[in-house]
């Protein structure tokens, strides 16, 4: 065997330890504040740990968990999806994606629908193999979906670089890259939701280093943790959140040391740095939000998808009255949504969220349904 | 989309690495993390090594949990 052990982070009797110290810290917030406290998991991820565990139940009376927008998948917009579908359409083509955007439902259609249709649509594992694909087929210009956050755009930089570095000339991305700064600025100004500490994504935080973060507690005073993904990684965040609370400190804590640096990825945010630049980006049932997302350069345009057609989209629009932006804003819970597990499941999605694995109706739908 | 459970690197060819997660084995990107080693465990996503995990560190998270429960106990 040589996968590393990962159960040491599942170890019962330490996990039942944390829970008793949670919620006896809990209990504590719940005595001074008169209400339970509101922790949000801003990674889908996370959203599929939580409920994986069984954790939302265990904290049913001590703790709102609240899921945030951290699924790429999810927060791409109608109009993002629609255009990636008529770039599909266009005749010499070759659309790579990651496999969960095909069934996103777009206002008329999907990429799995086009891809029935007979549209050339491949599901990759990595963007590396895209560009296996285009040095393959030098007469066919080959698109890379490019969906994600902080995680994914230095990936997506790096095959760029590739491409320059073994002059493919017919690979192109399609970038509606997120960043997650902005829009948890915007979250934390929404009086409805009164967020008391927020469990940062593992992932994200291992490209930009824990300092990058600091923001969170000095200009919101929301004291958060940086949590793996395992459930010990995930009940130590919420303990030192809890805990924070309750002493009246606010700091990000790092409870993902083995991957997650104070300065973060240097080779990483340098790949960004050099490919990508800041600029507003809409997200899905939330609407556009100045300097969140990241686009190619003006040097390097030549990659970028949107010039290679003048592409017109039909109106986009949210026709079958799907809840997602909602979810997405922890405003409504999955179970909230009329769709939710009736006209809405994995097998026949109305909105994305119940399309990707990380999406949080898809999540709910799977571990926490009594039945 | 992502991957969150360490791989071993098994081989590695220039900015390409093979790694390996339960019996599987892919090929990954080094770029992001060009001082990837063979033998270490990583973090990969979109295809490309995003960091190396560290065991040191890996171990001392769970002493940092132990005293935190003790020193919770210690309250009582
Ligand atoms: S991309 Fe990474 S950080 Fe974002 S939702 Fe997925 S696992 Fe979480
Ligand atoms: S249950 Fe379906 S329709 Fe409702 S918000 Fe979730 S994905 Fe959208």
């Amino acid at each position: 065997m040589s996968s590393m052990k990962t159960n040491v982070y599942r170890d019962p009797v330490l996990g039942k330890e944390l829970i008793q110290a949670i919620k006896k810290q809990a209990k504590i917030f719940q005595e001074k504040n008169g209400r339970k406290v509101n922790l949000m998991e801003v990674c889908g991820t996370h959203t599929v740990s939580v409920s994986k565990a069984g954790l939302r139940d265990v904290f049913r009376d001590d703790i709102e968990l609240i899921s945030g927008p951290g699924c790429p998948v999810c927060v791409t917009s109608h109009e993002d999806i629609d255009y990636m579908i008529e770039l599909a359409k266009q005749p010499e083509v070759i659309i790579c994606t990651f496999g969960d955007m095909m069934r996103v439902p777009g206002s008329h259609s999907s990429l799995a629908e086009e891809k029935a249709n007979g549209h050339d649509i491949r599901v990759l594992y990595s963007p590396l193999e895209a560009l296996d694909i285009a040095e393959e087929q030098p007469d066919k210009k080959v698109i890379f979906l490019a969906v994600g956050f902080e995680t994914t755009t230095p990936a997506i930089a790096a095959t760029i670089d590739m491409a320059e570095k073994r002059e493919i000339d017919n690979y192109y991305v399609f970038t509606v890259h997120k960043i997650c700064p902005p829009v948890v600025e915007l979250l934390f100004n929404d009086p409805k939701l009164k967020i008391d500490g927020l469990l940062l994504p593992g992932h994200v935080s291992a490209i930009v280093g824990r300092k990058a973060l600091d923001f969170i507690a000095t200009e919101f005073k929301v004291p958060s943790s940086i949590a793996g993904f395992e459930p010990l990684d995930v009940l130590a965040g919420m303990y030192d959140i809890i805990r924070m609370l309750n002493q009246g400190e606010a700091k990000v804590t790092n409870q993902y040391l083995r991957v997650v640096t104070e300065e973060g990825n240097k080779a990483a945010l340098d790949m960004i740095a050099k490919y990508f630049e800041a600029a507003s980006s809409n997200w899905r049932g939330i609407g556009s939000i100045e300097g969140s997302g990241l686009v190619l350069k003006p040097e390097y345009q030549k990659y970028d998808a949107r010039n290679l057609y003048d592409i017109t989209i039909p109106e986009s629009s949210n026709t079958r009255g799907c809840r997602c932006g909602e979810v997405l804003s922890g405003h409504i819970k999955p179970t909230d949504c009329g769709h939710f597990g009736r006209s809405c499941t994995p097998v026949s999605p109305v909105g994305p969220c119940m399309v990707s694995y990380e999406g949080t109706c898809a999540t709910y739908f799977k571990y926490e349904r009594k039945v | 989309m992502c991957l969150a459970i360490p791989a071993k690197v098994i081989a590695i060819d220039g900015y390409l690495a093979e790694v390996e997660c339960f019996g599987n084995t892919r090929k990954v990107g080094l770029t992001l993390k060009p001082e990837t080693k063979i033998g270490d465990y990583v973090m990969v996503h979109a295809g490309f090594v995003i960091e190396i995990v560290d065991e040191k560190y890996a171990m001392e998270s769970q002493e940092l949990w132990k005293e935190m429960i003790k020193h919770e106990q210690h309250e009582d």
